[in-house]
């Protein structure tokens, strides 16, 4: 694969974040489960990738393989994780910490329970910025106001010392992106960080991500299970399901032109604006257990356009036109 | 804050003087009086002389008048006479109180020490051999009984090592020794008692650190501090434990709160000079004032380092605010 490539207009050249063949294996009582299934995909210098899927499709694993943070029984049992080209797959232990949360940091669902609940938001951030910089505790303590006044929180000075308890959901997960900033990541992961959000706060937090990114050329990676939000935020979406690769296109084509059944049918399932229906569309069948996934293409038990062949072979992730990639045998 | 202190202090305060009232009352209605006892040791004594000697140690008085009186003499700072030892109460209480201190707080911090860090570590490695392994020795420590211990351990280093005395509180005899040489030796009376106390006090401990910790690194925040590039131990300690503190708050300064009502059992099997046994002696031979005085002493603590769990909660955990 070039590194340098136009899709839909977009230069999009650098790969900051390169994942090959990543595999991630949780060891259950039914045997072995790859929660992450040899899933490979670039994210390019100020690019914003989002990852959507189903609760359990492996979006979640995917991101805690990226930072090392799967605990056991999970392992990541195969693959590379390239930023800016050097394998963090490879990296020991103390250098692993030195990225995480400087080069690359992390935003998390619950800002209600994400944050320390005995330790002041300050003393939260201070650690990271003392962690990372070579600062003292009153340089610190500036870099964290300035940071908190940045992700649009009033009085920072004052929230420095506040506890978590003391602030609203939306104003911890504002403090929650500041922490992820205050060492200036050149990749953030951002897992479902408006889920637990009500929809007004989640589209301020939306567009401060949005704008924090442009001013930090900053690569994201974004999941979320919601089309909506994925739409909005996103230059590129992989839909992932049963811990494999669906899909990979800018978001206009995806949400245009989906090639995949799945995500020809997640898409068809949304309720559209001014029509009536009496049932909304919806998949039939359920995400199958994770022993019960099929030697083949993990969506073929629901998947209408189903043939044998898709039973036993895992169809491959293939272009079928520029920055346009599918897994499936029989396309929409 | 200081206005929930004082608040609590004077609280404390009532609770103390209603207890008081309520052992002073239990203890009149215990069968038997100081003068029967001196009866029974005299049996030339006349009837007369028994009311005489009623009306001089005022136990004709309702319990209420004589309530009042020792009230009295108390806030004098005069804690009153043993009849047992013939000595003031002060001065038979007081070394040994003192003595009791030494062994519960001794014991106490050497639990302490090796409760949390193995409580910790067995919560860090939960359901592998190290876990079980702690959890077997904790567990042994509970149920075996702490006079069982003190003479195994009796006869481990007393009679078949002659390493540590086997009972006593210091070498009696010892004349011309210096401050260090006296420590030195009271350390050694020490070392068995304390090992006794503590293997229980280990036992609690390490069960309440375990899970406190258990249940603290299962949290979201745990993952953000390991997301933020801070070491594991950083995040054990700064994080985990910092927040584990909070159950071990209470279990911690309510222990703390036994320190002065004395180990009868591992001061009896160690010919300790505690408190322990001077208390169960007091009730045994009705001997009031020493009785009320370790009833008091024990009522005052509890209720104090309740009061110091309280706001010690407060301090730790900022979701607790005091109005």
């Amino acid at each position: 694969m070039t590194a340098n490539r136009a899709i839909g207009g977009i230069i999009l050249n650098n790969p900051v974040v390169q994942v090959r063949n990543l595999e991630t294996t949780f060891q259950t009582r039914l045997g072995p489960f790859r929660a992450v299934n040899q899933i490979s995909y670039d994210i390019y210098k100020g690019e914003t990738l989002g990852i959507v899927g189903e609760s359990g499709c492996g979006k979640s694993v995917t991101s805690f393989s990226l930072m090392r943070l799967i605990e056991k029984p999970g392992k990541i049992t195969n693959g590379q994780v390239l930023l800016k080209g050097r394998d963090l797959l490879k990296l020991s232990e103390s250098e692993m910490e030195e990225v995480r949360g400087g080069e690359m940091a992390m935003i998390f669902q619950e800002p209600m329970t994400a944050l320390n609940p005995v330790l002041t938001i300050g003393r939260q951030l201070d650690e990271q910025i003392m962690r990372h910089k070579k600062v003292n505790q009153k340089e610190s303590r500036e870099r964290a106001i300035e940071m908190l006044s940045l992700v649009g929180i009033p009085s920072p000075a004052e929230r420095y010392t506040a506890y978590p308890h003391q602030l609203s959901g939306g104003m911890r997960q504002r403090a929650m992106i500041a922490m992820a900033l205050s060492c200036d990541p050149t990749f953030l992961i951002a897992d479902e960080p408006t889920t637990a959000l009500d929809v007004t706060i989640q589209a301020q937090i939306l567009e401060l991500i949005q704008n924090l990114q442009e001013k930090f050329h900053m690569s994201v990676q974004f999941i979320t299970h919601d089309l909506g939000v994925i739409s909005e935020i996103s230059d590129r979406v992989m839909v992932m399901y049963g811990g494999k690769t669906c899909e990979v296109a800018t978001t206009s084509e995806l949400f245009l032109n989906p090639r995949h059944p799945y995500t020809h049918a997640l898409i068809s399932s949304r309720p559209k604006l001014g029509t009536r229906v009496d049932r909304l569309q919806t998949i039939e069948g359920s995400v199958p257990a994770p022993h019960e996934l099929p030697p083949g293409c993990p969506f073929y038990n629901r998947c209408p356009r189903a043939k044998t062949e898709c039973m036993n072979h895992q169809p491959p992730l293939q272009e079928i036109k520029a920055g346009h990639q599918i897994a499936c045998f029989n396309p929409v | 804050m200081t206005s929930f202190i004082l608040r609590r202090l004077f609280q404390t305060l009532v609770v103390i003087v209603l207890l008081s009232y309520f052992c002073y009352t239990l203890m009149t209605l215990m069968p038997g009086d100081p003068v029967e006892l001196m009866i029974q040791s005299n049996p030339k004594i006349t009837s007369e002389d028994v009311t005489r000697l009623r009306q001089l140690y005022g136990l004709d008085q309702p319990t209420y008048v004589r309530y009042f009186n020792w009230v009295k003499t108390i806030a004098q700072g005069d804690l009153g006479y043993s009849r047992t030892y013939r000595v003031p109460v002060s001065e038979i209480m007081g070394p040994k109180l003192i003595n009791t201190m030494v062994l519960s707080i001794s014991s106490m911090i050497l639990s302490l020490l090796i409760a949390i860090p193995l409580g910790v570590i067995a919560a860090l490695r939960a359901g592998t051999r190290w876990d079980y392994l702690v959890n077997f020795f904790a567990f042994a420590g509970i149920s075996i009984p702490s006079f069982w211990l003190g003479i195994v351990l009796i006869i481990i280093f007393a009679v078949l090592l002659h390493i540590l005395p086997a009972g006593g509180t210091f070498t009696v005899g010892l004349e011309n020794i210096t401050t260090f040489q006296m420590l030195l030796d009271r350390a050694k009376y020490l070392i068995l008692p304390v090992l006794s106390l503590a293997y229980m006090e280990i036992g609690i401990f390490l069960r309440f650190t375990r899970s406190a910790m258990l249940e603290a690194m299962r949290n979201d925040y745990i993952r953000t501090a390991k997301a933020k590039g801070l070491s594991y131990w950083t995040v054990v300690w700064g994080h985990g434990f910092r927040n584990a503190l909070l159950p071990l708050i209470t279990v911690i300064t309510m222990s703390f709160a036994h320190v002065f009502a004395g180990a009868t059992i591992s001061e009896t099997v160690f010919a300790y000079q505690g408190v322990g046994k001077l208390v169960y002696d007091s009730i045994i031979s009705n001997d009031f004032n020493v009785a009320m005085v370790s009833f008091m002493i024990s009522v005052t603590m509890v209720l104090v380092f309740n009061l110091i769990a309280d706001i010690l909660y407060g301090v730790a955990d900022p979701r607790i605010t005091y109005k």
